[in-house]
């Protein structure tokens, strides 16, 4: 059997995105700046991809700007919310601990630059406090960035109730949506959010392409300059294929989202109560608010890559937080903020299952885990102090 | 290219000597959980010769590949020459491990060294004049 279940790394394409794309590549292939009729079809067919997208968020086609991806949209947003605040003086940002890097990064920069950074705790269950949020936000707050969910423990943040407290104190709120939008409601009106990153192939589009919303009035930066593409916020020719099967994905995502949710609710459900039958194994994040396809476990007495190579012998593509998996040595920030020790956060397995994923499937993915977690155990020093009792279990 | 080399991944999924031994001679324990990597080596040692070697693992791929090919290496060969084993001749006989994965190999040297140790410290009349 083989399963991909790191959908929250990467998505397969849609047949539905992949029939789109085409087109603009054999015949649509003019550049949407050219005055020639092959230039403006594909001119027009951006403002459809634009008009498409802006509605699935309850946005203005004017307020979406295409990007290379979720990365590019953080980096603007971010860069943009904090020239915005130090033109007022505001040198202030609000974040989390468990940001993804291209948000955590890009703040280490504005630090650097002479701006202060709050990181908002996010507590055992992976869940900002709006509270904390009142209390950390100051006159001098330019922006608040706290993610929309989280890409590894999967943790869906109070994004409406963090949006109200920044509309409420004037304060700039970005969310990177990237895990959110195709797979849980998004409405950037409801939502009180200011901007928004999001990234195709996390729902089935093509890789390499995303897009940032800015509420009208909210004034950009631009991190590439060159010709007037994107009204002057975003130099060089638009990625035309890229974009429309974005557009033809979020749209079949947003179609089917409460049909795909139940079907991975459910999936995930199962798979939780089936891995949590693992003797010292504990789930990652809130039981509840999280992601619909999402699974992050400790497993105590044993590391991450290990099992992630013996589970792909088993056509299982998963992953971990573990150091090992990250070049670095230490395990994954995500795990260590949530409270997570050293020691269990090397055993760390996500599974970030797909929309087509059946009971059968799941079953095999506990049955697998079971056996590779039990297998690594049965040599594993530390493993056998802990049930020696040398040293205390900690799940 | 493959993150690890095929050998690496021979000795990583058909790990050989695995296990401990009731009555070793010398244990060694190297590394610790907080970075990801603990390695116990378990020796039998008879006549001077490494009779039989065990080893437990807690750590990444590598780590797993290193101690099984470091027990490869010095099972049946004087204690002396096992003395002798460096992490270059465990990482060359594994084709190679990628650079940030050396120390695996350095982790297997120092656990075969600290259960060697272990048995001088344990029979002292068996460690070699001038050290």
């Amino acid at each position: 059997m083989r399963i991909y279940a790191d959908n929250a790394a990467t998505t397969k394409m849609s047949r539905t995105a992949i029939d789109t794309m085409i087109p603009y590549m054999e015949e649509g292939y003019g550049n949407p700046s050219s005055l020639y009729v092959l230039g403006q079809q594909a001119k027009e067919a951006l403002d459809e991809a634009r008009a498409t997208i802006a509605a699935v968020i309850n946005a203005d086609p004017s307020e979406i700007l295409f990007t290379s991806g979720g990365s590019e949209a953080d980096n603007q947003a971010i860069l943009s919310g904090a020239a915005l605040g130090a033109k007022k003086g505001k040198k202030h940002i609000i974040s989390t601990k468990f940001e993804h890097h291209a948000v955590l990064h890009t703040l280490n920069k504005l630090e650097k630059e002479g701006y202060e950074i709050t990181l908002l705790d996010v507590h055992e269950n992976g869940l900002v406090d709006p509270e904390e949020l009142k209390e950390a936000i100051r006159e001098d707050t330019a922006l608040v960035t706290i993610m929309f969910a989280n890409n590894e423990i999967g943790t869906i943040q109070p994004i409406r109730e963090l949006g109200a407290i920044c509309r409420e104190k004037g304060v700039l709120f970005h969310t990177d949506a990237v895990q959110a939008v195709g797979h849980i409601p998004v409405d950037v009106k409801a939502d009180n959010i200011d901007m928004l990153s999001s990234s195709a192939h996390k729902y089935h589009g093509p890789k390499g392409v995303g897009f940032l919303y800015f509420k009208k009035g909210v004034r950009l930066q631009n991190l590439i300059e060159g010709g007037a593409q994107e009204k002057g916020r975003r130099a060089g020719t638009e990625n035309v294929p890229g974009i429309m099967a974005m557009a033809a994905a979020l749209k079949e995502a947003s179609d089917n989202l409460e049909k795909n949710r139940a079907h991975l609710t459910a999936a995930r459900d199962r798979l939780i109560a089936g891995l949590s039958e693992i003797p010292h194994s504990a789930l990652n994040g809130d039981r509840e608010k999280r992601l619909p396809g999402n699974v992050n476990f400790c497993f105590e007495g044993i590391e991450g890559e290990s099992l992630l190579l013996l589970l792909d012998d088993k056509g299982i593509s998963a992953s971990s937080g573990s150091a090992c998996t990250s070049g670095s040595l230490d395990p994954s920030h995500v795990l260590l903020a949530i409270g997570r020790v050293h020691d269990v956060a090397h055993g760390s397995l996500r599974l970030s299952l797909g929309e087509d994923i059946t009971d059968e499937e799941v079953d095999y993915l506990i049955q697998s885990t079971k056996e590779v977690v039990e297998y690594l155990r049965s040599f594993s020093p530390v493993w056998r102090d802990l049930e020696a009792g040398k040293t205390p279990h900690i799940l | 290219m493959a993150l690890y080399s095929e050998k690496v991944m021979d000795h990583f999924r058909n790990p050989r000597n695995v296990g401990t031994i009731e009555d070793a001679d010398g244990i060694g324990e190297v590394g610790n959980a907080k970075c990801g990597d603990i390695m116990k080596m378990y020796l039998k040692i008879e006549d001077d010769i490494v009779k039989d070697v065990k080893f437990e693992t807690f750590g990444c791929g590598s780590a797993i590949a290193s101690s099984s090919m470091a027990t490869e290496l010095i099972k049946g060969k004087p204690v002396a020459e096992a003395m002798q084993l460096t992490n270059k001749a465990v990482a060359e006989a594994l084709d190679g491990l990628p650079d940030y994965k050396m120390h695996c190999s350095v982790l297997a040297e120092e656990a075969i060294q600290a259960a060697l140790e272990d048995y001088y410290a344990k029979n002292p009349d068996k460690k070699p004049a001038g050290e």
